[in-house]
């Protein structure tokens, strides 16, 4: 039975590529698009050196940007987590409190909040809440936690906005009842956004005990924005 | 000898019951994954042979699992996270447990059980604190409001305040009774002694009872405010007094009073101090204008 099966294979031990059989060809590298309209100077994909400043920044901003959509539209996806930055949320901590500012902040009362005091808040509670779900054994990393709390601030920046613009027009009660509900709802989808992401690295019958300090964090926020008035 | 079998064609094996039912005595080795012999000899129907590795494995298993858990040094994070080793229902239960005074039911017997957390006291203080800055903050705001161009100041340097107060009392309140049972400790011998962590862990546990009478405070009836401080120090006192009593009751009966009305003492402290600085007083803001009132209340921790 041996042999049958060498008879099969025979005549391949006396393959051999002989000198004279010419081995030519064209190797060439396919380099993507045409050289034509091509802006990089015939480097591989992978250095980015080479590029041009507005296309490192706009590669950067279309990231911001995607995160920001994931953040309106919360579904289980792993963008967020995957590539993390810290661009979106230092962006959107600067942007609120620049917002809460032009209260009664130079009258001597002691009006709302400082703009060192927005920051800490907003990056040292951050902090606070990645440390409590590690230690409660998530598998979620630092970072990636910084950055899913700091987008989901979106909204309430938003609110924010809305706010001032409401505040424009007078600040009666009619207006107190819309700022407070657009802050509840505003509030309300920063909380579910964020659950949305991190919930799902801790080990089960703990996840209350890691949403419960992110509400806490969103109803603070929310009520620096829904107290701000502005100076008359 | 040739065979119909070709060699080179691939032989599927058949399942070792199969086999075995052949040729039972045979001994049948499976290389899959280890529940599967198991299952596999469970079908066939007889009894396993010898399970020469798994007694000896798990009796090594037991033997690391049943010795004391290792402790990491206190600058790794690994120490810090024994003390978040709690499921939701744990923390519902010793928050409850120490809403409810039961007599005889020692809070740390009956719910720690020499598994003290650190979660419930840090959250229970850091919402307390701001339960306490944004009640004061609205109960202000609603009693100015019917006053003309009240301008609403939120007033966020109170949130330090409280901050600073909540947090020491929850720490070296816990501290000091610490320090002072060790040395009772050391003159008498006590049979119930208590770890630090447990006793933080009480006193943080005993301040939940707070954050629902902090928020009662908003209404603006003094009536309602005092008959919620006297429940809370009532229910929380107890707790506290029931949980040292057993610390603290082979001692002489001046110690013993010494160390309990101390404890009490400061319960009452902080409660009715919170509620002097944070929420002013009806009457004394009805009587004054808006700005003096603010500058009555940041006089008055000052005189007290």
């Amino acid at each position: 039975m041996a042999d049958e099966a060498n008879r099969q294979f025979a005549g391949l031990s006396d393959v051999s590529i002989s000198e004279d059989i010419p081995v030519e060809g064209d190797i060439s590298v396919p380099m993507g698009s045409s050289s034509s309209n091509r802006q990089r100077g015939g480097e591989d994909e992978f250095s980015t050196l080479d590029e041009p400043v507005k296309e490192t920044i706009l590669r950067d901003l279309r990231a911001v940007g995607s995160k920001f959509i994931h953040v309106l539209y919360p579904k289980r996806s792993s963008v967020l987590l995957r590539d993390w930055d810290l661009w979106g949320p230092l962006l959107l901590c600067v942007t609120l409190a620049l917002l809460l500012q032009g209260g009664a902040a130079d009258s001597e009362d002691q009006g709302g909040p400082q703009f060192a005091e927005v920051f800490v808040i907003v990056w040292f509670g951050s902090i606070i809440i990645t440390l409590n779900s590690k230690l409660l054994g998530g598998t979620i990393s630092f970072f990636q936690s910084l950055c899913v709390l700091g987008y989901c601030i979106m909204p309430l920046t938003a609110a924010m906005a809305v706010c001032r613009i409401v505040l424009v027009g007078g600040s009666g009660t009619v207006s107190f009842t819309v700022r407070l509900v657009v802050v509840t709802a505003s509030f309300g989808w920063s909380t579910f956004a964020s659950t949305a992401f991190l919930a799902d690295n801790q080990p089960a019958g703990r996840k209350s005990l890691v949403v419960y300090p992110v509400f806490l964090f969103y109803f603070v926020i929310g009520w620096m924005v829904l107290t701000f008035s502005p100076s008359q | 000898m040739a065979s119909t079998n070709d060699p080179f064609q691939f032989q599927e094996f058949e399942e070792a019951g199969n086999l075995l039912e052949a040729n039972r005595d045979a001994t049948t080795i499976s290389i899959e994954d280890d529940d599967m012999p198991e299952r596999q000899r469970k079908a066939a129907g007889f009894t396993p042979d010898v399970d020469d590795e798994d007694p000896h494995t798990s009796d090594d298993n037991t033997e690391l699992l049943s010795g004391q858990k290792k402790s990491a040094p206190f600058w790794t994070f690994e120490y810090y996270q024994r003390f978040f080793d709690i499921e939701t229902h744990h923390v519902k239960e010793r928050i409850i447990g120490s809403m409810l005074p039961w007599p005889g039911k020692n809070f740390i017997h009956v719910h720690l059980r020499r598994s003290p957390d650190l979660y419930g006291p840090f959250w229970i203080c850091t919402t307390l604190v701001f339960a306490l800055a944004i009640s004061g903050n609205f109960s202000n705001f609603l009693l100015n409001s019917d006053k003309p161009n009240q301008k609403y100041s939120p007033q966020f340097g109170k949130v330090t305040i409280a901050a600073t107060a909540i947090f020491s009392y929850a720490w070296f309140v816990p501290l000091a009774l610490w320090g002072c049972l060790l040395w009772r400790n050391n003159k008498i011998m006590n049979s119930v002694s208590y770890s630090f962590i447990e006793i933080v862990c009480v006193y943080g546990y005993s301040l939940a009872i707070y954050i629902p009478a902090v928020v009662l405070w908003i209404l603006p009836f003094e009536w309602l405010r005092w008959c919620s401080i006297v429940m809370a120090l009532c229910l929380s006192g107890s707790v506290l007094v029931m949980t040292f009593w057993p610390a603290v009751r082979e001692d002489y009966p001046k110690v013993i009073a010494a160390i309990m009305s101390a404890i009490v003492l400061l319960n009452v402290l902080l409660a009715v101090g919170c509620k002097a600085y944070f929420f002013s007083n009806p009457e004394e803001a009805a009587l004054s204008p808006a700005p003096s009132a603010a500058l009555e209340l940041t006089k008055a921790p000052s005189a007290t």
